[in-house]
């Protein structure tokens, strides 16, 4: 077989086995009860969960951050690594767009679960206010959504083409990837058009990156609260998202590496350069965590104190530091070492990282608001603490299978590795082609 | 756009001047509403320079509801800024004020809108009652952060919300210091009587709606017809003070009124976390010789309750 063929076979989508099956069942009866959770919630109102007048918000906002952070990874594989010139990054790069395009799309959709009225979510596009940093997200989110949407796809059109010759077997198949492929052909002028485009977006994506996490972040950063009230909130969050993002990229590749058998292509040199990124981006944030905890612990005001108490040694304690030893000081240290960095531990390690920054951001939502400048007086004791009701956590676990299964159908159907970048960067492109070009 | 601007600059000029006449007698008017002894000949007034003056009461005549034709609840009433100033020297946590405003509010939740406080800013520091309600910011952090324009700030001073229009992303709860919004996680069991007549904002409670931010409302509908909030009727102490900024004039639930600038002068009045920058429009008394004990509000003090369980 010549070098190109075993290429697209190796790269081309394929079906689901029985695995495949049996995780697509199991996301759909997650987000089936997340369904039918939410309906409960739509009816009753949000009593359903653990959240009351002081703790106004709650897991489902901290979900939301965590989709927001995750989504930033699009822009850093895609943008940041693409344009300073690292060639590594290539086949990470499609994996990293399809987890951006899934975690914004449920970013957006878990602030609206969040909603006390959801029904009237007309009214953002009616009396939109600008004025108000809900709208400054509304507009990133879905700008956002719309640049990771073409960023995954125009680097797609040459490989639609591709797929379209290799499933002419398939007749239904094969017409779709052609459809999709808007007549790619691969002459000189798409050619240029399309890599003038993807530079164009890979610039523009980077600013409205930065843009949907500062103003995520400004989303508390612009309240009184002690503990959200920070400038350093942006950057803060832009640093954290980066480690969630790096870390889900790399438990993603580690799976998909296994399951399609992408060893020649996802390669240790690959695992061992996202290890060295993830200890560097740990590093970054940690510096932002030092700031941000230990500026207002030094200062010890009556407001900040009774917060940072209750995250040092209180309640959130055990979270607090899981989450600061576990997610980021364990990591930092296992990554410097090269053993860390081989596939298996560099896997586990992310996990850590991801499951991490997940409980970060609840860290950063919840406690706050326990700790008002008025007194907690006048309501039910259960008022003073809080934590997710099964709904809630049935609600929000629905939102994070969603997310995994809008993944897992895009990995069925679009090639996980970009089969044209790869060809082109091994020197393997197409026989008859390259005597026409 | 540029037409609709005019016309509404138009508009408002013409009310200016219609309520500035209307003004002249409206200090007259407010202070005859809050007199007992309607029919006893002569009433005592207070000018607006602070002069007591007694005028017949046959002089005085009834003004009826202040909202006139094309009357706005967004904008409120026009040539008027309200205020309000608490005497904490005189609370004794009797909690009537709550009572009545978690009653007319038809306040069927966990958490009602006017609070009082226990307070004691450090160990040796005396501790004494504060009743919280909405301050009515002039710089509201809430209406800054609604993206929908839900909750707003009219002309008057008051601050509102549509909750026909709200959302429910709670933004503005996280955003106000005062910890005064409160939030219809269920569907509210209200009495029928909430649900008589057509909604405005100008009555919050009349009827809650699920899924939206409540608050005390200052009672613009209680204003409107030249009568004082409930809060400040119920109490039995005089502690609640309910006015006219640029009257410079406050009055209390028996119906002295007192000259606002001088009452906030003699008394060091305050507001509430004004390191924030909020401007709020209640005024606070500090807690300096008090005819009661603190003790004795203990007795009402529940710290885990502030709407009582009604059995109807």
């Amino acid at each position: 077989m010549k070098p190109y063929d075993k290429l697209i076979q190796d790269l081309a989508p394929q079906k689901f086995g029985m695995r495949g099956k049996i995780w697509i069942a199991f996301l759909l009866v997650v987000i089936l009860a997340a369904l039918y959770a939410y309906y409960q919630q739509f009816d009753k109102g949000l009593i359903i969960t653990g959240m009351r007048d002081y703790a106004l918000w709650g897991v489902y906002i901290s979900n939301f951050v965590f989709f927001v952070a995750i989504s930033l990874v699009g822009s850093l594989v895609t943008a940041i690594l693409r344009l300073s010139g690292v060639k590594w990054s290539t086949p990470l790069t499609r994996i990293s767009e399809v987890i951006a395009v899934a975690a914004i799309i449920m970013a957006g959709l878990t602030i609206i679960i969040d909603m006390g009225r959801p029904d009237r979510i007309y009214n953002i596009f009616l009396h939109g206010r600008l004025q108000s940093p809900i709208i400054w997200d509304v507009l990133v989110i879905t700008t956002y959504l719309l640049i990771s949407i073409l960023l995954l796809y125009y680097p797609l059109l040459p490989d639609f083409a591709i797929l379209k010759k290799y499933f002419s077997n398939k007749p239904k198949l094969s017409k779709w990837y052609g459809k999709l492929s808007l007549k790619w052909t691969g002459t000189k002028k798409q050619t240029s058009i399309y890599n003038s485009s993807i530079k164009t977006l890979s610039i523009l994506i980077i600013p409205v990156a930065f843009g949907i996490h500062t103003v995520t972040a400004w989303l508390f950063a612009t309240t009184y609260r002690p503990g959200w009230d920070s400038t350093n909130f942006g950057p803060y969050f832009i640093a954290g998202a980066f480690v969630a993002g790096a870390g889900a990229v790399v438990v993603i590749m580690f799976v998909l590496r296994k399951i399609y058998h992408l060893e020649n292509y996802i390669t240790d040199l690959h695992f061992d350069k996202m290890g060295k990124l993830l200890v560097l981006l740990c590093l970054v944030y940690l510096y932002f965590n030092v700031n941000e905890y230990l500026i207002p612990a030094y200062k010890s005001t009556n407001e900040e104190s009774a917060h940072l108490e209750e995250l040092f040694f209180g309640s959130y304690a055990p979270l607090f530091w899981t989450v600061i030893i576990g997610g980021l000081i364990v990591p930092v240290i296992a990554l410097v070492f090269p053993k860390g960095r081989k596939p298996l531990p560099l896997f586990i390690i992310a996990l850590l990282v991801v499951l991490g920054a997940w409980w970060k951001r609840y860290i950063i939502v919840t406690p706050t608001l326990l700790h008002p400048f008025l007194p907690i007086q006048g309501v039910p004791e259960s008022w003073r603490h809080y934590f997710p009701t099964g709904l809630e956590w049935t609600i929000t676990f629905g939102t994070l299978a969603s997310a995994l299964l809008i993944m897992t159908i895009l990995f069925r159907y679009l090639p996980i590795i970009p089969i044209h970048e790869t060809a082109e960067e091994r020197g393997i492109l197409e026989h008859d082609k390259t005597e026409t070009l | 756009m540029q037409e609709d601007k005019k016309k509404s600059r138009r508009k408002f000029f013409e009310l200016g001047i219609k309520f500035g006449l209307l003004a002249s007698v409206g200090t007259v008017a407010v202070a005859k509403a809050f007199d007992d002894e309607e029919n006893s000949g002569m009433i005592e007034l207070m000018s607006t320079d602070g002069h007591i003056m007694q005028v017949p009461s046959s002089e005085v005549h009834d003004m009826g509801h202040i909202q006139k034709d094309g009357y706005d609840p967004r904008a409120g009433f026009p040539n008027k800024k309200f205020v309000m100033v608490v005497d904490l020297a005189k609370c004794k946590n009797a909690l009537k004020c709550q009572e009545s405003c978690n009653k007319n509010h038809y306040i069927t939740g966990e958490n009602a809108w006017l609070k009082v406080y226990k307070m004691q800013e450090s160990e040796k520091t005396a501790p004494y009652f504060m009743p919280t309600l909405c301050q009515h910011c002039d710089k509201p952090p809430c209406v800054k952060v609604c993206p929908v324009d839900a909750t707003f700030k009219r002309q008057d001073g008051i601050v509102l919300i549509d909750n026909e229009r709200c959302i429910g992303c709670r933004f503005c709860m996280a955003a106000c210091p005062y910890s005064t919004r409160v939030f219809n996680w269920n569907e509210p069991d209200q009495p029928q009587a909430a649900h008589t007549g057509t909604y405005t904002p100008d009555h919050t409670g009349k009827p809650s709606v699920k899924g939206t931010v409540d608050k005390c409302d200052f009672c613009p509908h209680k204003i409107d017809m030249g009568e004082l909030p409930h809060c400040v009727t119920a109490c039995p102490n005089d502690v609640y003070s309910f006015g006219d900024i640029y009257e410079d004039a406050v009055t209390n639930g028996s119906g002295q009124t007192f000259k606002l600038s001088a009452l906030l002068k003699e008394r060091s009045g305050h507001r509430l976390l004004e390191g924030l920058g909020t401007e709020p429009s209640v005024y606070y008394l500090p807690p300096t010789e008090r005819l009661v004990e603190f003790e004795e509000g203990m007795e009402n003090y529940t710290e885990f309750q502030s709407v009582k369980k009604t059995e109807e």
